[in-house]
């Protein structure tokens, strides 16, 4: 006779500030019958908090949404509003942007890889725990992190919520000399990035694929930072502009975030795993061949394995970044002109953990009428629930605190931003 | 708070504002002899309460570590540091229950009366730590 019993997994909010969230996985015999993924967003309350205000203040305000992407948020933002301008910020000004990000993309990547996601694979019940078994691979961390900080501070004006960008472009451009000093810190940071790549790719991962519908940026010639058309691996090519004609964001009953899905197809998946299947032939030559090492390929579809595609991306940045600064040319203006105009306009971006949309509308005075803000943890959330309920249902056998430790790390494939999305918590198992 | 104790403490003391991603603090205190930090905490307890914790030799408790799935919380960077062995020889959390953690640019007046009772208290273990040297 079958055995009948009926297993919950659920988490208990740990709530560092605001709101909370929660995981909930209910297992009757041998089958997942619920899932839910509950997180809070605050970019709901920054949408309101944006109407009213002007145009450019936009990027400064939506920053503070994440203290570990602002950047993404503030590049969205002057992206939308250009758009709305008729403006386009091109040249050394937009080339300043993606060195910015690629601040961004190292300070995240190596704290989401090393000290978040690494002691999952490890064994390790926190960063830790792992410093005090192995500090050499948390130095790691903070030195990356200490170099992406350093980007920010020097093109940012500020390691955290820089307050140098402005619509338009900057207040104050650096001189040459001034990004001198960042190579020898960001060719540390490359070395350091591709031992990463060697020591992820290393890692023991669950089996586990899904035939997700991969999106991100993507263009001709660069590898998806600050620009480019919404690609799908299921054959989606968009302008930004038309993101809410394929995407719909709908309530839940059961969590405050807003979930996406694409109007025809469902759920889909957003990240470095989207952006490397989608745009592998377009990184660097160092990214390209140690992805290779790795064993990477754009047919990956093992979430756990993002891991090594985000070490994969820090080598990115870091070599992208070297690259913008050896090109550097100082710009005669810090920014190029804004006049406000009455319309709608759209920016997305790629933050770290995937696409950033932001659509506001504006009258004459610039002033904002209305914002949407659409988060990677929000686009992504769908898909960390299905990924739950398909790791679950193949690790039955597991013991509770196995099955739980499982679950933790499935969802920290996605790198799920508490600050914009949800604010997390241990899981908890109970059986009935 | 910066403001007062920028003026208020010696010239060897640093002051610095920082916010975000806490792990950043590692690097910043490299080399101080100690510090003093200054977070809000959500404890339950009254808005304004103060709760002085002194981390040099202990880790703070796991219920003010509230570690998430994409941030270091204060009390982890403070035990990562420590495991590291970077972390000065004197650590003193200073933590202060906020009341309204949503968007807006004012603190409560609970919160805001406990400002100047957290300086005095700076003020003078700075002091006393000077005076024993």
């Amino acid at each position: 006779m079958a055995e009948s019993r009926t297993k919950t997994i659920k988490t208990q909010a740990l709530a560092r500030v605001e709101g909370e969230g929660a995981m909930f996985v209910r297992i009757e015999g041998n089958r997942v019958s619920d899932v839910k993924l509950r997180i809070y967003e605050p970019p709901r309350f920054f949408e309101a908090f944006l109407r009213g205000r002007g145009f450019t203040e936009a990027p400064d305000i939506t920053a503070r949404i994440c203290g570990i992407c602002p950047v993404a948020y503030q590049m969205s933002a002057v992206g939308a509003m250009e758009d709305i301008c008729g403006v386009e910020v091109g040249g050394q000004l937009r080339a300043l942007r993606r060195l910015l990000y690629c601040g961004e993309w190292i300070e995240s990547h190596a704290l989401h890889v090393f000290m978040l996601h690494a002691p999952d694979f490890l064994g390790f019940d926190s960063a830790v725990e792992l410093a005090r078994a192995d500090p050499t691979v948390v130095q790691r961390a903070l030195e990356l992190k200490k170099t992406g900080n350093l980007v920010m501070k020097v093109v940012g004006g500020r390691e955290i919520h820089p307050i140098n960008v402005r619509v338009g472009g900057w207040y104050r451009v650096p001189r040459k000399s001034e990004l001198e000093p960042l190579r020898p810190a960001l060719e540390q940071a490359r070395e350091i990035a591709l031992e990463a790549v060697r020591f992820t790719a290393g890692l023991r991962f669950p089996e586990y694929e899904q035939a997700y519908e991969l999106v991100a940026l993507a263009q001709p010639d660069e590898y998806p930072i600050d620009r480019g058309r919404i690609v799908s691996s299921n054959g989606l090519d968009i302008d930004v502009a038309d993101y809410d004609d394929h995407f719909v964001e709908e309530h839940v009953p059961w969590s405050n975030a807003l979930h996406s899905r694409l109007r025809e197809r469902g759920s889909y998946l957003c990240g470095p795993l989207a952006r490397y299947a989608l745009s592998a032939d377009r990184l660097s030559d160092g990214a390209r061949s140690a992805a290779a090492e790795a064993g990477l390929t754009p047919a990956e579809r093992n979430p756990f394995r993002s891991i090594v595609v985000r070490s994969v991306e820090m080598v990115y940045a870091a070599e992208e970044a070297l690259r913008l600064i050896a090109e550097y040319e100082e710009p005669d203006a810090p920014a190029v002109t804004v006049e406000p105009r009455a319309g709608i306009g759209y920016g997305c971006t790629e933050a770290p953990r995937g696409i950033l949309y932001h659509r506001y509308e504006i009258n004459d005075e610039g002033t904002i009428l209305d914002a949407k803000i659409v988060p990677p943890t929000s686009q992504n959330q769908r898909t960390i629930e299905e990924d739950l309920r398909g790791v679950v249902e193949r690790s039955l056998q597991l013991p509770d605190d196995e099955l739980t430790l499982l679950c933790e790390q499935t969802i920290r494939n996605y790198d799920p931003c508490i600050s914009c999305a949800t604010h997390f918590l241990k899981l908890e198992v109970e059986r009935s | 708070m910066a403001r007062r104790l920028r003026d208020s403490l010696p010239a060897s003391v640093d002051v610095l504002e920082r916010e975000g991603e806490p792990t950043a603090l590692i690097d910043l205190w490299a080399g101080a002899e100690a510090v003093w930090l200054v977070d809000a905490v959500l404890s339950g307890a009254a808005p304004g309460t103060v709760l002085r914790l002194d981390a040099s030799k202990s880790d703070p408790p796991e219920r003010l570590r509230g570690g998430t799935t994409h941030h270091f919380s204060l009390g982890e960077s403070i035990a990562v540091a420590r495991a590291l062995g970077r972390l000065p020889p004197r650590v003193v959390v200073f933590g202060i229950e906020g009341e309204r953690f949503d968007l807006g640019e004012e603190l409560t007046p609970a919160v805001a009366a406990a400002i100047a009772p957290v300086c005095s208290a700076i003020e003078e273990e700075v002091r006393e730590l000077s005076a024993g040297r």
